[in-house]
């Protein structure tokens, strides 16, 4: 009896070390990101650093001002979801309400099909089909731009929009549509007017959700966007706080101050991404109760 | 009950084999760093593992900075660079041996009338003085600077020749040879640059001051867009058996047609 109380012990402590190494993992880098990244901002100056608006880090003359990425990180993201939302929201409603079940078989399919895609891919079709469209519709010199990266991130950020939504629109419970129903609405009135409502909180999580993949999306975006650090336009080659993360990151010497300025995006980007996450947790609060 | 004294037995094992892997023995050769020198050194680490049975070589593309620091953490044997070193990099205990010369293609996009700049004009492109193809006898169509990442060597040694260090008014900066020559053949208003040897056929390389890129005119200096292939290695630290043996036939002359073969300048020939 008592050595079987004493293996169930010796398990429990090692689900409890197995679920440490996360959280560890999580410290490690949390800690790690801010020792390396606050150097940098100390030297530079916190306002220099974040409302800068020309970053130079291999000039004679260093400057390091990472306001265009920051701006650049914003618009992309907010466009994505500008673009993703309605288009994933719509076809969420149509998949939990509105589709023969075949159809929502394919669709589904399709849409898991497109969540596995790696980015990179997404960046090479972009390069290749995407970025010169561009040039040639709307008549500019080059296609990689900004507008580039927000229709390929809208396009990635679909599938966690779509699976969130459909899964927040399929719990809402099939009484209240029938009450909707039998009051003599129609279905789509019901849909908008009863079943959305009652989602919204877990619509509202798979918003923030895109919006968390969009922000931190590098590799598609690095092949899209030009990566010139110029201040946003639709029509101009951008730089995102990922990308300028990771164009650089290979070949700055260690210790200089460069290296250190990456890491201080990559702070940045990191408290970006827990504010982020703090909303999502809200809403995923919000919608348990 | 003797199902989880076998996991955890099992689980100990596995860690203890993870940390079981230390430094590689000696049979190897690890070379890490410029991402330009990839086909040089992969054809040269080929050719040298069919010589001598056994023997490893690996290398690993992360660019002339990484391979450097790598180098000088003691992570590789041999640390690859496709720019001379800087004066704090040498300072850091580090020696450089040039193992071939690499001239840097001018590409444009194959429909574009141009054939010759001089390097006058190209220094202008770059810093944005010249805006349009029309100005220097192409199309009537603005140009689409493209270049590569800040830090690279391609990048650094393009803009030292040029001396348009600082000033390039890019359109796109690019984080691979590959991306550069793929976005230049999709664009006709596009100018870029790129390792000689890695040009292909979907783009054009230009003559510069009516020399053009060639391995000749590339080694009697006479094509002037080049820049070095330099091995980094530890000054006074002597390198494994297999390294130094690795390093001994990649510098001898012998080695030099593989050099060429990979569309390089030896320099030992």
């Amino acid at each position: 009896m008592n050595k079987k109380q004493f293996m169930e012990n010796a398990i429990h402590g090692i689900f409890l070390i197995l679920g440490l190494i996360t959280v560890g993992c999580v410290l490690l880098i949390t800690v790690y990101l801010v020792i390396s990244g606050i150097p940098a901002i100390r030297k530079i100056g916190v306002l220099n650093f974040l409302f800068g608006k020309k970053w130079a880090s291999t000039a004679a003359q260093p400057q390091y001002g990472i306001f265009p990425f920051i701006l650049t990180s914003i618009y992309g993201t907010a466009g994505a979801i500008v673009l993703g939302v309605p288009i994933g929201f719509m076809t969420a409603v149509y998949l939990a309400k509105i589709a023969p079940l075949k159809i929502k078989t394919v669709i589904e399919t399709a849409v898991s099909l497109l969540a596995g895609i790696p980015s990179v891919v997404y960046g090479l079709v972009g390069m290749m089909v995407l970025v010169p469209g561009i040039r040639i519709v709307f008549h500019i010199p080059d296609g990689a731009s900004l507008f580039a990266a927000i229709i390929v991130l809208a396009i990635m950020i679909l599938p966690s929009i779509i699976k969130v939504s459909l899964t927040a629109l399929e719990a809402v419970p099939k009484e209240y549509e029938d009450a909707s129903l039998a009051l003599g609405s129609t279905p789509i009135e019901t849909y908008f007017r009863v079943s959305v409502p009652a989602a919204k909180s877990g619509i509202a999580a798979a918003v923030v959700l895109g919006v968390g993949r969009a922000i931190g999306e590098a590799m598609a975006i690095m092949m899209v966007a030009g990566n010139a650090p110029n201040m946003p336009k639709i029509f101009q080659s951008v730089r995102f706080l990922t990308t300028a993360v990771a164009s650089e990151m290979s070949y700055a010497v260690d210790g200089s101050l460069q290296k250190q300025a990456l890491f201080s995006i990559a702070l940045v980007l990191f408290l970006f991404i827990m504010l982020i996450n703090a909303v999502l947790n809200f809403f995923l609060k919000q919608s348990k109760e | 009950m003797k199902k989880i004294v076998t996991f955890v037995a099992t689980l100990s094992l596995a860690l203890v084999a993870m940390t079981g892997c230390g430094k590689a023995d000696s049979k190897t050769v690890s070379t890490d760093g410029s991402t330009s020198m990839e086909k040089v050194i992969g054809a040269l680490g080929e050719a040298f593992e069919e010589n001598n049975s056994g023997v490893t070589f690996t290398y690993n593309p992360t660019g002339s900075g990484s391979g450097i620091t790598a180098v000088a953490e003691g992570r590789c044997d041999i640390g690859l660079s496709s720019r001379n070193l800087k004066e704090e990099e040498k300072a850091q205990g580090l020696t450089e041996t040039v193992l071939a010369l690499d001239g840097i293609a001018v590409i444009v996009n194959p429909d574009n009338p141009v054939n010759d700049l001089d390097l006058e004009t190209i220094s202008r492109i770059y810093r944005g003085e010249i805006t349009n193809w029309q100005d220097i006898g192409g199309n009537n169509l603005e140009i689409v600077l493209i270049g590569r990442e800040a830090g690279s060597g391609t990048r650094d040694g393009f803009e030292s020749i040029t001396d348009t260090e600082d000033a390039c008014k890019y359109r796109q900066e690019l984080t691979s040879t590959g991306d550069v020559i793929t976005t230049v053949a999709g664009n006709p208003a596009a100018i870029g640059y790129a390792s000689l040897a890695s040009v292909k056929d979907t783009v054009k390389a230009l003559s510069v001051g009516g020399i053009v890129p060639a391995e000749e005119t590339v080694k009697d200096g006479s094509y002037v867009v080049q820049r070095p292939f330099v091995l980094v290695t530890k000054s006074g630290a002597e390198l494994s058996a297999t390294a130094q043996k690795f390093f001994d036939y990649i510098t001898s002359s012998e080695a030099g047609e593989i050099i060429s073969s990979a569309g390089a300048v030896p320099v030992n020939k």
